[in-house]
């Protein structure tokens, strides 16, 4: 078991809805995986399919009310608010959006360095930091000085997984990291996460609804919908031999940028759904 | 005043941003001249017993109501004081008194705002309800009442007058705060382990300053005015000398020297002026309106295109199976659209676009954001804003669209080129019906009766999938999904047989299973209805799906154009080949995980403690 970095452990997450007596909506349903140290896990679904709700509870941010998520072996959903915030510095993460996950009143600098400061790091230990991480994601040094709006959307998700790389983290998630980018900045993202990865051991939760980008990262893949996870197992197997109907039908619906394979994925696609409806 | 605007101190780390407010700010020259002004009466105010000539409460029966002298510069009063002493002390206790009610306004305002917003729950429902029940009461009743139990004391009464304002500054931070609250730099810096109190400081209150600030400015300003007006009623502390006063003095005398009521109107007037400016240029510079944001200059840049510029790469035609070609449908030619930047410069976000769509045929129109491809598609379909300057042919089935007068233009709208977008959601009404939506449209194109063009929409409804298409028809949008949203656009933008569709990203907002099926769908319709369509994407697989030419733009321009078999098959310019390398290849997959070398480290690695210690070798097994 100690291989193991991250183990979510039949996890339930319910929001309540508004009204009397009304029963809570389940976003999570018996949902288990686990990451190993500088192993990239795939999240893969559609809207609503709760794969951001388990990010989110990985995270500490949604309402755990059932199952577990153990971190190295240590129950975050039992840990008391300030246990829990150190152990936070362990886990970060890199939002969708890069436009409203910096503060737009802080330079690239300030919002570097605060994590740190937080967790006690000295001043002049944390700038040295900062400047390290900039140049690992290979964004110019002057970059500190200036404020998020000064740089484009890939330029942003840099300096996001700068911030999320400052507190060295062992698991990063990443929940829809690279959707909002165009094609070439998603491909550099993309590049820029595997080496990060190789060179200091990160492990990722990699959330998309893209299941080609997901492929193109993930040493394992989870596929989920409405909240459970209908499909687990290497990337290899679950992109090209996928057992669960569902799986094999959002697999076949990703269009191809090849039109005579496309024409062949579009029929065998036809073949699957009719039978259903 | 500006500087008793308390809880809204700059933070000193976030000195560097305010830097380029203060930058901005010394650019405004109306900032600095009311600045100057408010730094005088706040100096003459402090230094009033210095620079006062007279004993501001020294009565003199031989000056009452004297003119302008030497001895007294702006006269004396019904009792003889020296109005130039009297003004400087006033506007002391004018100025404090204000500043007592912002304060106490503030700290309560402020405060109970940052809670209610950040915290939620039954803080928001007590705080909200105070406010409103504040803000229900008449404030100058309240005060007079207050008046009553208190006492004339200036003090006290400006103490009651702030605890009336704090919901102005409660609701301002609460609304501020809750959207903030939403944000997700909140969320990432709650990960980043930090305390709450920590969060609010650092990110709520530096994105919640500026309205705070302005707020402040004109709390400061009421605090003024309601102080003098109660002076003036002569409900005031009559042993202090204060504006309000002073004009209540001079206007029992104002016929024997209307001179006198000038000076403290003059002070109210200016002190007020001077803050509502103030707080109108800190604005200005906080939100940064007196320049353009920089990251808007660096799209597009506006080169002057010589004209017949080649149109980059262009494939031949494919051997068609039909024998003659279809007729051409849409034809574009140079087209350019460019905007004028604030400093009269101008952008070119279409450069010499030029593009052909047939008859029943799709043509993709690929690129990055910011290339032009929607300006494009905007402009033929001349919904580009006013400011946009637009040049070039717009040839559509024989006519010139650029050429068209609006009321032709919006009958070929709509009727003859239909248009879905990209975001289903809002570009449905909220406050109409699905139905409703759709029938007028027909109505109005094709002059069916309210009968007739509601058997069309539910037929089409119908034809766009929609399980149940009686229930959608009497549906608002916010009751029905984002696919079927898409699925109503639809049949709205086919609902009178257009020659020609521009769907613009029609499926980017949709997840991959509903895209496929909306893909299936504008393809059964396309090959029904006959219909060429001008497909904008950043897609290659949506254009390796239904298109048959494409068209691959680039920084307004058409880098490559041609069949799409061709150009998938041997890519020519560098740009189309880039794009194509950024494509996730399927074939390409990790190497198999191993676990990371213990004792390598770098910056961001695995901190010791979290490193498993078990020895590892064990393949990674298939779960």
């Amino acid at each position: 078991m100690s291989e193991l970095l991250l183990e979510v452990d039949h996890l339930v997450v319910e929001y309540p809805l508004k009204g009397w007596r009304r029963r809570a909506f389940r976003a999570l349903d018996d949902v288990s995986l686990d990451i190993r140290p500088g192993e990239t896990v795939g999240l893969v679904g559609e809207s609503g399919s709760g794969k951001t709700t388990l990010g989110r509870a990985v995270l500490g941010l949604a309402p755990v009310s059932g199952g577990a998520v153990r971190f190295g072996g240590c129950d975050l959903t039992r840990l008391p608010r300030r246990e829990r915030r150190h152990l936070a510095s362990r886990i970060q993460v890199v939002f969708q959006d890069p436009y409203s996950s910096l503060n737009p009143a802080l330079t690239i600098e300030q919002i570097l360095v605060e994590p740190l400061t937080a967790q006690r790091v000295p001043r002049a230990e944390a700038t040295a930091r900062v400047r390290r991480l900039l140049d690992q994601v290979q964004l110019p040094a002057d970059a500190g000085a200036r404020l998020p709006r000064e740089f484009s959307g890939g330029q942003r998700q840099r300096i996001a997984i700068a911030r999320a790389l400052a507190l060295r983290p062992g698991l990063v998630v990443c929940d829809e990291a690279v959707s909002a980018l165009d094609l070439s900045t998603q491909a550099r993202v993309l590049t820029l996460l595997q080496e990060l990865q190789e060179t200091t051991g990160v492990a990722y939760l990699f959330i998309s609804h893209d299941l080609a980008v997901v492929r193109r990262l993930s040493h394992r893949v989870a596929v989920m919908h409405r909240g459970r996870i209908v499909e687990w197992g290497t990337a290899e197997r679950v992109t090209t031999r996928p057992t669960d109907p569902y799986t094999r039908r959002l697999l076949l619906s990703v269009p191809v940028p090849d039109p005579l394979e496309q024409r062949r994925r579009r029929e065998e696609r036809a073949r699957l759904v009719t039978p259903e409806s | 005043m500006s500087e008793i605007g308390v809880g809204v101190v700059p933070d000193p780390v976030a000195a560097s941003a305010t830097r380029g407010v203060a930058r901005r700010l010394l650019g405004n020259p109306l900032a600095i001249g009311s600045a100057v002004v408010l730094v005088l009466i706040v100096g003459s105010a402090v230094l009033a017993p210095w620079l006062a000539p007279h004993d501001p409460n020294l009565p003199s029966a031989t000056d009452v109501l004297a003119a302008p002298s030497d001895r007294f510069l702006l006269g004396a009063d019904s009792s003889g004081h020296d109005i130039l002493s009297r003004l400087l002390f006033a506007t002391r206790v004018t100025l404090a008194a204000a500043a007592l009610a912002l304060v106490v306004a503030a700290v309560l305002g402020i405060s109970a705002g940052l809670m209610a917003g950040y915290a939620g729950g039954w803080t928001e429902t007590v705080g909200t309800w105070i406010a409103s029940m504040l803000m229900a009461l008449p404030g100058i009743v309240a005060l007079l009442a207050a008046r009553a139990v208190v006492g004339p004391s200036v003090w006290a009464t400006m103490i009651v007058f702030g605890v009336l304002l704090s919901p102005m500054f409660y609701r301002v931070i609460y609304t501020a705060v809750s959207g903030v609250r939403q944000e997700l730099f909140v969320d990432a810096a709650r990960v980043a382990g930090l305390s709450d109190a920590r969060i609010i400081t650092r990110h709520i209150l530096t994105v919640v300053r500026a309205p705070a600030v302005i707020l402040a400015a004109q709390v400061a300003t009421v605090g003024i005015g309601v102080q003098s007006g109660l002076a003036f009623l002569g409900l005031g502390d009559p042993t202090v000398p204060s504006w309000g006063g002073m004009l209540n003095d001079a206007f029992t005398s104002m016929y024997l020297a209307p001179l006198q009521i000038l000076w403290p109107s003059l002070a109210i007037g200016t002190t007020g002026i001077a803050l509502t400016l103030l707080s109108n240029a800190l604005r200005d510079a906080w939100e940064g309106t007196t320049g353009p944001s920089p990251r808007r200059d660096r799209r597009g840049t506006a080169r002057p295109s010589p004209a017949g510029r080649p149109a980059g790469v262009v494939h031949d035609e494919a051997p068609r199976d039909r024998e003659v070609p279809p007729a051409e449908l849409l034809g574009v030619t140079g087209l350019r659209v460019g905007y004028v930047r604030p400093d009269g410069t101008s952008r070119t976000v279409v450069d010499g676009v030029s593009l052909q769509v047939r008859r029943g045929e799709v043509h993709g129109l690929v690129g990055e954001s910011g290339s032009g491809k929607t300006q494009t598609a905007f402009a033929i379909m001349r919904l580009l804003p006013r400011e946009a300057q637009v040049s070039g042919r717009i040839g559509f089935d024989g006519t010139d669209l650029a050429e068209l007068p609006e009321r032709e233009l919006r009958r070929l709208r709509g009727h003859r080129i239909g248009y879905i977008p990209q975001e289903p959601m809002s570009n449905l009404d909220p406050s109409f019906t699905v139905g409703s939506q759709l029938v007028e449209p027909i109505r109005l194109h094709l002059g069916l009766g309210r009968a007739p063009a509601r058997a069309r929409a539910l037929d089409l409804l119908d034809r766009v999938g929609l399980p149940d298409p009686r229930r959608a028809f009497g549906s608002y949008p916010h009751e029905i999904s984002g696919g079927m949203a898409q699925r109503v656009l639809i049949a709205g933008a086919v609902s009178c047989h257009p020659d020609l569709l521009i769907a613009d990203e029609p499926t980017t907002a949709l997840d991959v299973t509903v895209q496929a099926e909306v893909l299936d769908l504008l393809r059964g319709l396309q090959a029904d209805l006959g219909m060429g369509i001008l497909l904008v994407t950043h897609n290659f697989g949506v254009v390796a799906d239904i298109c048959d030419q494409v068209s691959v733009m680039r920084s307004g321009r058409i880098v490559e154009t041609g069949p799409v078999r061709a150009i998938f098959e041997d890519p020519r310019h560098p740009y189309t080949r880039s794009l194509f390398a950024a494509v996730p290849q399927a074939g390409v997959l990790r190497d198999p995980w191993v676990m990371p070398v213990v004792g390598r480290s770098g910056p961001g690695s695995l901190p010791d403690d979290a490193r498993p210690t078990a020895p590892v070798g064990k393949e990674p097994a298939d779960v």
